[in-house]
């Protein structure tokens, strides 16, 4: 084996040295260039269309360029050498104006390109009239010719949305009460899963972030229509549904062989099923309200989290495959969820359509749009459900059983794999459920999961990992935190004061407010 | 589709800057998990606070590269006790949670709009190599090299002096590991309880890899702010730490040489599945995708490779399978 791969890399690096060089490498001979994305000061994820770009060399004009829709421009240049790169103002829009710098000075800038460079220069705009003291804050972005190999998003605004009210501090309280109570029902419908999950399994399930995502798509492709892609994805969750439910209830009742050959046909019949209305494509469009939608999504969620236990999980810990290997498969998984969902639904960032504008209804000092109620009520009622679940049913004290003691629960009886499928059945299920109601609250893309998955740790952490009530609490707390700090601090740090919870909570208490004491360390 | 010449890019960025960088990244990750057992999902964050330590010294305060390197370093320090004095007593899960949580909100807080004045917010900060290149000894606008493998005189420049780092650095693992600190070290990933009936002082001891392991990161953050010349936060998002783990279990924990074996497989993987969707895409032969796709794609093959790597081939391409059945305790 290693000789094989010795030799092969041998004649691999031969092959190499033997090629000429230049064509192969063509991209850096000669490649200088500067580039550079102009956006939209109001709106970063929007750029500038149309404003004149032209770069001089000496006297003369070397190049002329526009920015595309995305605002993005790029010249190329003849050779290393200084450049002066001038902005034509007329082409400005007039609400805007060209924000000057240490490098920029009257639209003009003075770049340095060296042999090979492909130099990013970016230019800000601010609105007309801003003032004039922004400091020398614009700067090229990215590097040289970074073989970055990410799909990376131009720059966009990753804070979340806070209320902005005005008035007395006293109201500007209540609101900020008001809405981090919103926030913390969504972060506690979403972790409880993640706290019982690790319960369960002992396994912390870093693919639950895009659990959420999924869900918050999934509801958004329903609401406005699906067509082929809807249908196909589907009649793929219907199969892989029926799989799992064939799981579920027969295993151990029937033989091992039909079981599996039965599971088997259902995907088959699932992707064959999917290949067929993807093939229709449009021609079966149809589109349901955004309740039904989130239905759907979180059905689809529940069908997913089941699916990964019964396809992934299970073999996994039946190969005893040890907990820090499952965390890292999980990245793995998280990594492939996210970028699935990437490539089949866009980095676009969208809002379900028709809750976006609402007369808000004002409460004594607090005014929400009735989405916002609706949100937490349906939040409320959602946890009120499950905590009722977890305490009076059957397969609700199995999984609090399971998630104490493990080997205890097993060797009194309870079918430990069949509760821990239902598990993570409930917890995808929420999952979806949490990301449709932060997709109402907020914008519906891509990372919105991975970046509510943060918020998610230090709420279980907060209430003690392996909790379902520890969670709710936990979330609560969180997103209180995460609200009222923005009345002193800027909004950007919200995610750091629930992060610097969290880090208290180890310091003083690592089990968490509801976790039993027992040495974690 | 030009197959010899994807090949060719592809042997290229496996010996490449990037490729040195990652390997430096992934020794400090080596330290951590292949030879502690210590979970550190965040990587991305001490490379952050060494390359933003070179970035804000250099360029807003016009101090030399060397200093920028000591701030970035000493950040990396700061951060590395702040993240290992609530969770190292702990389980190795919560480390996990707190490192990836860390990581993120660095990058949130150095973006952000009122660090500005001090980070350059979304648009990063910029003109951080010149001290480094002016001290090249290669000819910037010359071509060093054979045949494909041909870089140019700042690239070199990089490459030799990131290579270098590379090698002491597996040298200095190499010693330490041999020491009777490194046996401690290893027995504590093995079984942390038996070390600590030894009466070692096991905090002390996962400290100390956490430290070293985060400059040693933050050193290759230093080294891309150095090679790319400018810094944007959006650089150090968390999937370059998911990247390292990709590299280091591709390569082989627990090994001197995994680290850098991993890198150049995997630079030279990534390369190569870009070349050949691209040229794949330019035959028309991908109908359902557009450019931006492509990159999605290749991130969510890293993810399956990760993947696949656990469940099939813990050890990597050198490591030894009986070292990586580490579990938490």
């Amino acid at each position: 084996m290693r000789t094989r791969l010795a030799t092969v890399l041998l004649a691999l690096i031969t092959a190499i040295l033997v090629i000429p060089g230049p064509a192969a490498t063509a991209d850096e001979q000669g490649g200088e260039s500067l580039y550079g994305q102009i956006l939209d000061p109001q709106d970063r994820d929007q750029g500038v269309e149309g404003i004149m770009i032209t770069i001089h060399s000496g006297e003369d004009e070397i190049a002329a360029v526009e920015t595309g829709p995305d605002g993005n421009w790029e010249a190329e240049l003849p050779g290393p050498g200084t450049y002066r790169v001038v902005v034509d103002q007329e082409s400005i829009p007039s609400e805007f104006a060209l924000r000057e710098s240490s490098i920029v000075v009257d639209g003009e800038s003075e770049v340095e390109v060296a042999a090979g460079d492909e130099r990013p220069l970016i230019l800000a705009l601010e609105e007309a009239g801003a003032s004039e003291d922004a400091d020398s804050t614009e700067t090229p972005s990215d590097g040289a010719d970074a073989q970055d190999g990410g799909a990376d998003a131009p720059a966009d605004d990753e804070s979340i949305a806070a209320p902005t009210t005005s008035g007395s501090f006293g109201d500007r309280f209540a609101q900020l009460t008001a809405s981090g109570l919103l926030y913390g029902l969504v972060i506690a419908i979403s972790a409880i899963g993640l706290s019982l999950i690790f319960g369960t399994t002992k396994m912390i399930n870093f693919a639950h972030g895009d659990m959420v995502t999924f869900g918050a798509m999934i509801a958004l492709l329903f609401s406005t229509g699906s067509a082929g892609l809807g249908n196909s994805l589907l009649a793929i969750f219907l199969g892989l549904a029926g799989a799992v439910l064939l799981g579920a209830f027969f295993d151990g009742r029937i033989a091992r062989m039909p079981l599996l050959i039965a599971q088997w046909a259902a995907i088959m019949l699932g992707i064959a099923l999917a290949t067929v209305l993807g093939l229709m494509g449009d021609s079966v469009g149809w589109q349901v309200p955004l309740w039904a939608a989130a239905v759907i999504a979180v059905a689809m969620g529940a069908v997913l989290g089941a699916g990964m236990e019964q396809y992934v999980w299970r073999p996994l810990r039946h190969r005893n495959v040890a907990l820090i290997q499952m965390f890292i498969v999980s990245i793995g998984v998280a990594l492939v969820l996210r970028h699935v969902i990437l490539v089949l639904f866009g980095a676009g960032r969208s809002r379900y359509a028709g809750y976006q504008i609402q007369d808000t209804v004002s409460l004594g000092p607090i005014s929400m749009p009735p989405r916002d109620l609706v949100v937490m009520g349906v939040a409320i009622v959602v946890l009120v459900a499950v905590a009722c679940l977890l305490q009076f049913t059957r397969i609700g004290k199995a999984m609090r059983a399971v998630s104490d003691n493990r080997d205890l629960a097993e060797s009194s009886g309870i079918n430990v794999d069949r509760v821990t499928l239902y598990v993570w059945g409930l917890g995808g299920g929420l999952a979806s459920l949490g990301g449709v109601l932060y997709g109402l609250n907020q914008i519906v893309e891509y990372e919105m999961g991975f970046r509510l998955l943060l918020l998610m740790f230090a709420a279980v952490i907060l209430g003690g990992l392996g909790t379902a009530y520890g969670a709710m609490v936990g979330g609560l707390a969180v997103g209180l935190v995460a609200m009222l700090s923005t009345l002193w601090f800027p909004t950007q740090m919200m995610q750091a004061w629930a992060l610097a919870l969290m880090i208290l909570m180890l310091l003083v208490r690592p089990q968490g407010l509801l976790g039993r004491r027992e040495r974690v360390g | 589709m030009d197959l010899v010449s994807i090949l060719a890019e592809s042997t290229r960025s496996a010996f490449g800057p990037i490729a040195a960088i990652y390997a430096l990244a992934a020794i400090g990750l080596n330290l951590h998990f292949g030879y502690t057992g210590l979970l550190n999902f965040g990587q991305v964050g001490f490379m952050l606070v060494g390359a933003y330590g070179v970035g804000i010294s250099v360029e807003l305060f016009g101090l030399p590269l060397l200093v920028g390197f000591g701030v970035g370093l000493a950040c990396a320090f700061l951060l590395a006790l702040l993240l290992g004095i609530p969770t190292l007593r702990l389980r190795a899960d919560y480390l996990a949670i707190t490192t990836i949580a860390a990581a993120e909100v660095l990058r949130l807080v150095y973006r952000a709009g009122f660090a500005e004045p001090l980070t350059g917010g979304v648009y990063g900060l910029q003109n951080l190599s010149d001290g480094f290149r002016s001290i090249n000894p290669f000819d910037p606008g010359e071509r060093y090299g054979w045949g494909a493998l041909a870089y140019n005189g700042n690239h070199m420049w990089v490459l030799v002096v990131t290579w270098g780092l590379v090698a002491v650095m597996c040298g200095l693992v190499w010693m330490l590991m041999h020491s009777p600190w490194g046996r401690v070290i290893k027995g504590i990933r093995e079984d942390e309880e038996a070390v600590r009936s030894l009466g070692k002082n096991v905090f002390a001891y996962k400290m100390q890899i956490l430290v070293l392991g985060g400059l040693v990161g933050a050193l290759a953050g230093c080294m891309l702010a150095v090679y790319q010349a400018s810094i944007q936060p959006d650089q150090f998002k968390p999937q370059v730490t998911f990247f390292l783990w990709v590299i280091l279990l591709l390569g082989g924990a627990g090994r001197v040489f995994g680290p850098v074996l991993g890198a150049m497989a995997f630079w030279f993987l990534m390369n190569f599945t870009d070349g050949v969707l691209r040229g794949l895409g330019s035959m028309g032969l991908l109908p359902f995708l557009d450019g931006p796709d492509y990159g999605a794609i290749q991130l969510a093959f890293v993810g399956l490779l990760l993947v696949l790597l656990i469940v099939f081939r813990p050890q990597g391409l050198i490591g030894d399978r009986k070292e990586m059945l580490i579990n938490v305790k």
